[in-house]
């Protein structure tokens, strides 16, 4: 075993970085296709969403699930942060001048500042959603708490005067994700080891994909919400 | 006074008997015992390692940064061995003939043989630390053939071969000096020999960081210091090789052997500008596939170096193949000495085809065609196009030297794939070294050189992938038993006190040097005394050497000598990273150098191998030995200037060949 | 043609440092870079003042000397090739180069361009090596086939020139490139088989423990390393190290 033990090198920390965020690409995945629910329209729509809220809250396994996303989340932050102070201190005088664009991505380069800017849109969204789901005053239709409504008013701009720029956040928020992606999901492959000439384009391909479809299907949501109850 | 110490018995079993006679070591004594070995090339890297691993507390040096940096690295083709793994009839014996004679008969035979002997080991070894030969789809080792033999047996690593096996030798190294077996001193220039009672136990140096003056005692020092061709300014050499360490130990009693046998290398790109501060060899490995040529027409000439002619534009007929038409047997594969003098012939008739004049092509078009008729063969290609053909042969060109192509267009913004290569001969290796005795050990007691910085194994002329064995050879599997022969009188000896007198004068010399170069009042760059040292070295010491040159050159070094102390310009302070004053304490040693080639070139007056006198030369031009005369080393003793040196020669007995004149016709 | 340069200048390891601005004039487009830096130095000295310090030796790219952050990118705008290599007529008439050396807290400044990079050879004595004695008597070079493809991937590894232009050019300052260069070429070929869990584990750390950053796979390094090392030997030794931290006893 390592001196420094498996836990402290820095490999490590990049396993845990690769492991905890292809986890939470799964955990968007589930995420979306919830929300996804939020198309369907009407009466239908408002009870199906409900009770897919209710369910997401009370299963034992969604529960057991919902801390594991927790824990990456705050797992990713922390072991962000600390990569990113090392970084730092690795370099106590910077370049006079430096032109990273020429050999690396601008996402590449800026995954904490996208981090940073995740971190903040995703603690206004559970203030706004999550927390109100769990400790707050909401109101109850058919026995079930209203997410449903909550969710469409919150984007309505007859029923919330920031409508609109709630809706600018969460796009911004869906493009720093994507680029975020865009370079994450296969560096976190390459962090764990897993490249081979013949997979590893399908893997770009496929994590280029992946950070495209999923902010803009997200994104879509609050677009779609505004613009149908303007 | 020469005593070579050669072993007796027939020239097959000298080696293992003498390896099974000599004095050991106990490994508990030998734990007792400090040896120092300067440079970390393949010899001295090797050495260090080797020495380590048998028990003897090593203290390593080298000026570069990291250990992995010594000029080695640069060598390209690759390594030979006669491991006759092509079964085209290599042998032991065929190695060290191919060696002897290449070397035009002015080398000792035991050593050669021994040299050839331990070859087959050096790929064993090599291979086992993981250095990454070039192998054949079955699995096995590749060969290919270089300059001067007719068997393939040379070992390579495409272009960088020297960084492979020099990273190997460094890999062994790291190991020991994690075990602390073996102290590492990085940015350390060794100053000087330290004698007590005769025998060498330490040496001086400067830590380059600091500018500190360091002593530091052993019961033997070995240098593998290399070459000295920057004595030519102009060189394939690194800009920091040079003859420091080696001179030092001359002047301190070991002598200087064949001081002016220079190898001067066929393919290197030619000089463009006065700005140059160094030449770029290109892989001899080059000439199997390409074929050198001249215009036929001077008028040609003319217009290619006025750009009106392209040298695509000549047909065959206006081409002159000259190695091919002079040495029909060998053509291009003639050895590097020969192929050289015959550029050099070309280029002074006029036939030159850059504007300076200095320049022939090396030209890869019917290699292009060859191969890629080959591949369309192999790939299933019917009836290809001329072009096709070419586009394939290209393809297989540049799987094989795509690093050379690469380097060419780097340097000259031409693309060897569509014009020919120009190239043009430039100063490669030093034969000649200090002189050392069958166990690799100068003229003063306990000091040895090992690798390009002694003269034994390669007589007036190296043949091509023989530097990098000869290296590797005295490091690992030489210089580590035959020292012991020397120290097995030491073990009582007792750790070497440093305080002495001797360490206090030597210590006190190189002080008093330092300071007088970084106090002087001139105006004068270091680099400008190097340049002018090595014009007159290139035209008067170069290729071709007569008494009347020669004898000039002396003169004019003399005299650039005594400026050099009167105006040479050093900024900066002596007790600091100082750059200049490193370089102007090698020229002021190179221009003593400068000074005992000479001195050497005109004391024999015959030609062989790399050394051509104009006195002594064929009707045809070729060169003429005279092994009535000069068939012997010739060792110099220092006895207070160059031109003073004190001549000892050491006769060269051939049991086993016959002396030819060398013929590749 | 004429240049403006801007070159670092530090005294020593614990000075500060700052850009130096000196105007060239006549650089000839087939001169090397250093060749102009040479040209400068000359210049400066004549002029009664200090030339730049900077680490060079073989000027034909191969013994890893050379170490200049040119234009801000290491060994300047040229693809592999090092800084000795790069040569002027990649540059325009009237243009301003900014010359800095490798940053990096594991690469100390020794002066000017000169750093210190000897923590490279700390990494690789942890164990960049096949542990076997020079004796000679080993078994004979073929006694083990080892398949084209892998002695050409291990050879590609093995072409590093530790210059540290991947340290340079990461924006953490990680080592990893060279690193996994040497993880590479071991663990591909048998000879280096039995130790390469050891290995591995005895590089990386010592490689944290010289304060080189991590990596974040932004994939600059091998952009601009001078011989081409690709990122998949990094990927390479992820997989070594996790196997080996699983595994090893």
């Amino acid at each position: 075993m390592s001196n420094t033990g498996m836990l402290k090198s820095s490999l490590a920390k990049k396993y845990f970085m690769a492991l905890t965020g292809l986890f939470l690409c799964l955990f968007l995945v589930g995420h979306l296709l919830g929300n996804l629910q939020l198309f369907v329209g009407g009466e239908e729509g408002r009870l199906a969403f409900n009770n897919y809220a209710k369910f997401m809250t009370s299963n034992p396994l969604i529960k057991v699930m919902s801390y594991i996303t927790y824990a990456s989340i705050l797992f990713h932050v922390i072991d962000g942060f600390v990569l990113t102070i090392q970084n730092k201190k690795a370099r106590p005088v910077k370049y006079v001048v430096e032109k990273g664009n020429r050999n690396s991505s601008w996402g590449s380069r800026n995954m904490a500042l996208l981090g940073t800017i995740l971190l903040v849109f995703i603690s206004t969204h559970m203030m706004n959603f999550w927390w109100k789901m769990h400790f707050g005053d909401m109101p109850i239709y058919k026995g079930v708490k209203d997410l449903h409504t909550i969710t469409t008013n919150f984007f309505n701009p007859n029923e919330n005067v920031m409508a609109g720029g709630a809706m600018a956040l969460y796009v911004f928020a869906m493009i720093s994700m994507s680029i975020h992606l865009s370079h994450g999901f296969q560096s976190a492959f390459q962090s764990l080891g897993i490249s081979h000439p013949k997979y590893s384009p399908t893997i770009k391909m496929i994590g280029t994909a992946f950070s495209i479809l999923i902010p803009a299907a997200f994104a879509s949501i609050p677009v779609f919400l505004y613009i149908t109850q303007a | 006074m020469l005593e070579s110490r050669i072993p007796e018995g027939p020239l097959a079993e000298k080696w293992s008997k003498h390896k099974d006679s000599i004095n050991l070591v106990n490994p508990a004594n030998k734990r007792l015992i400090d040896i120092i070995v300067v440079g970390t090339g393949l010899a001295g890297s090797s050495a260090a390692a080797s020495l380590a691993e048998m028990g003897y507390n090593v203290k390593s040096l080298c000026f570069q940064d990291s250990p992995r940096r010594a000029h080695s690295i640069a060598a390209q083709g690759g390594i030979n061995a006669a491991k006759n793994y092509q079964n085209d009839g290599d042998s032991v014996y065929r190695l060290f003939y191919d060696t002897v004679k290449g070397g035009d008969y002015r080398s000792r035979e035991a050593n050669v043989h021994r040299l050839a002997e331990v070859s087959v080991n050096i790929i064993d070894q090599c291979v086992a630390q993981g250095v990454p030969f070039a192998r054949e789809y079955g699995g096995l080792l590749d060969n290919r053939s270089f300059g001067g033999v007719l068997v393939s047996r040379t070992f390579y690593a495409k272009g960088q071969t020297g960084q492979q096996l020099l990273l190997g030798a460094y890999s062994a190294l790291s190991r020991q000096i994690s075990k602390g077996k073996v102290e590492m001193l990085n940015r350390h220039e060794m100053m000087d020999v330290v004698k007590i009672d005769g025998k060498a136990r330490g040496i001086i140096a400067r830590n380059l960081i600091t500018g500190e003056i360091e002593r530091h005692g052993a019961h033997a020092v070995v240098l593998c210091t290399g070459g000295y061709g920057n004595a030519f300014y102009l060189s394939t050499n690194a800009m920091g090789s040079n003859v420091s360490a080696a001179w030092k130990a001359h002047k301190k009693g070991s002598f200087f052997a064949n001081t002016s046998f220079t190898q001067i290398h066929p393919t290197c790109i030619p000089v463009s500008g006065n700005y140059q501060s160094k030449l770029t060899l290109m892989s001899e490995s080059l000439r199997n596939d390409g074929r050198i040529w001249v215009p036929k027409n001077k008028e040609d000439v003319i217009a290619i170096r006025e750009g009106k002619k392209r040298p695509t534009d000549l047909q065959e007929e206006e081409r002159d193949y000259y190695l091919e038409r002079r040495y029909p047997a060998f053509g291009n594969l003639v050895p590097r000495d020969v192929a050289s003098r015959a550029a050099k012939e070309r280029c002074d008739e006029g036939y030159g085809v850059n504007k300076t004049g200095q320049a022939v092509y090396l030209d890869f078009a019917s290699a292009f065609v060859r191969y890629g008729k080959t591949e369309a063969l192999v790939s299933g290609v019917k009836n290809p196009s001329e072009e096709k053909v070419i586009e394939l042969g290209r393809k297989v060109v540049k799987s094989k030297y795509g690093n050379l192509f690469d380097m060419y267009k780097q340097i000259t913004a031409e693309n060897p794939y569509e014009t020919p290569m120009m190239i043009y001969p430039a100063v490669h290796y030093t034969m000649g070294g200090l002189w050392v005795d069958y166990n690799l050990m100068t003229t003063v007691p306990g000091l040895f050189a090992a690798g390009e910085a002694n003269f034994s194994d390669h007589g007036a002329n190296r043949l091509g992938a023989s530097a990098l064995m000869q290296g590797l050879a005295d490091g690992y599997f030489v210089l580590p038993y035959t020292i012991g022969d020397y120290l097995s009188h030491d073990i009582r000896t007792g750790k070497i006190p440093t305080d002495g007198i001797e360490f206090d004068a030597a210590e006190k010399k190189v002080k008093s040097d330092i300071s007088g170069l970084i106090n002087n009042d001139g105006d004068v760059p270091v680099d400008d005394f190097h340049r002018r040292l090595g014009l007159i070295m290139w035209n008067k010491c170069g290729m071709s050497r007569n008494e009347q040159g020669l004898k000039e050159a002396i003169q004019e070094i003399q005299e650039l000598r005594k400026e050099f102390y009167l105006r040479v310009s050093i900024p900066g302070v002596s007790n600091d990273f100082n750059p200049e004053l490193e370089k102007a304490l090698r020229v002021a040693d190179f221009i003593e150098l400068g000074e005992a080639m000479c001195v050497d070139a005109l004391d024999r007056r015959e030609s062989c191998g790399g050394h051509f006198r104009e006195e002594s030369q064929t009707e045809d031009g070729e060169a003429l030995r005279d092994d009535e005369n000069y068939k012997f080393v010739s060792a110099w003793e220092y006895t207070g200037s160059p031109s003073e040196a004190k001549l000892h020669k050491e006769d060269l007995v051939y049991d086993n060949i016959e002396l030819k004149q060398r013929s590749y016709k | 043609m004429n240049i403006t340069l801007k070159v670092w200048r530090q005294k020593g390891p614990n000075s500060l440092g700052s850009m130096e601005t000196h105007q060239m004039t006549d650089v000839s487009g087939d001169m090397s870079f250093l060749e102009m830096m040479d040209v400068l130095n000359g210049n400066l000295i004549r002029a009664g003042k200090t030339p730049f310090a900077f680490d060079h030796d073989c000027r034909e790219g191969i013994c890893g000397s050379c170490s200049m952050f040119i234009n801000g990118e290491a060994h300047g705008p040229g693809r592999n090739v090092t800084t000795c290599q790069l040569h002027m007529r990649s540059f325009k008439d009237g243009e301003t180069i900014h010359v800095e050396p490798w940053r990096s807290s594991a690469f100390p400044i020794i002066k000017d361009l000169t750093v210190d990079r000897s923590a490279f050879d700390r990494v690789m004595q942890a164990g960049g090596y096949v542990s076997v004695n020079t004796s000679g008597e080993t078994q004979d070079a073929n006694a083990i086939p080892i398949p084209k493809h892998d002695a050409d991937e291990a050879f590609s590894s093995a072409t590093c020139i530790g210059c540290g232009a991947c340290v340079a050019t990461c924006k953490n300052s990680s080592a990893m490139l060279f690193v996994s260069a040497k993880v590479s070429q071991l663990s591909l070929l048998p000879q280096g088989k039995p130790e390469r869990k050891e290995r591995v584990i005895r590089m990386v750390d010592q490689m944290d423990l010289e304060g080189f950053g991590n990596c974040t796979n932004t994939g600059a390094c091998e952009v601009e390393c001078p011989k081409g090392i690709s990122i998949t030997n990094i990927a390479r030794m992820n997989r070594e190290f996790l196997s080996s931290s699983l595994t090893s006893k």
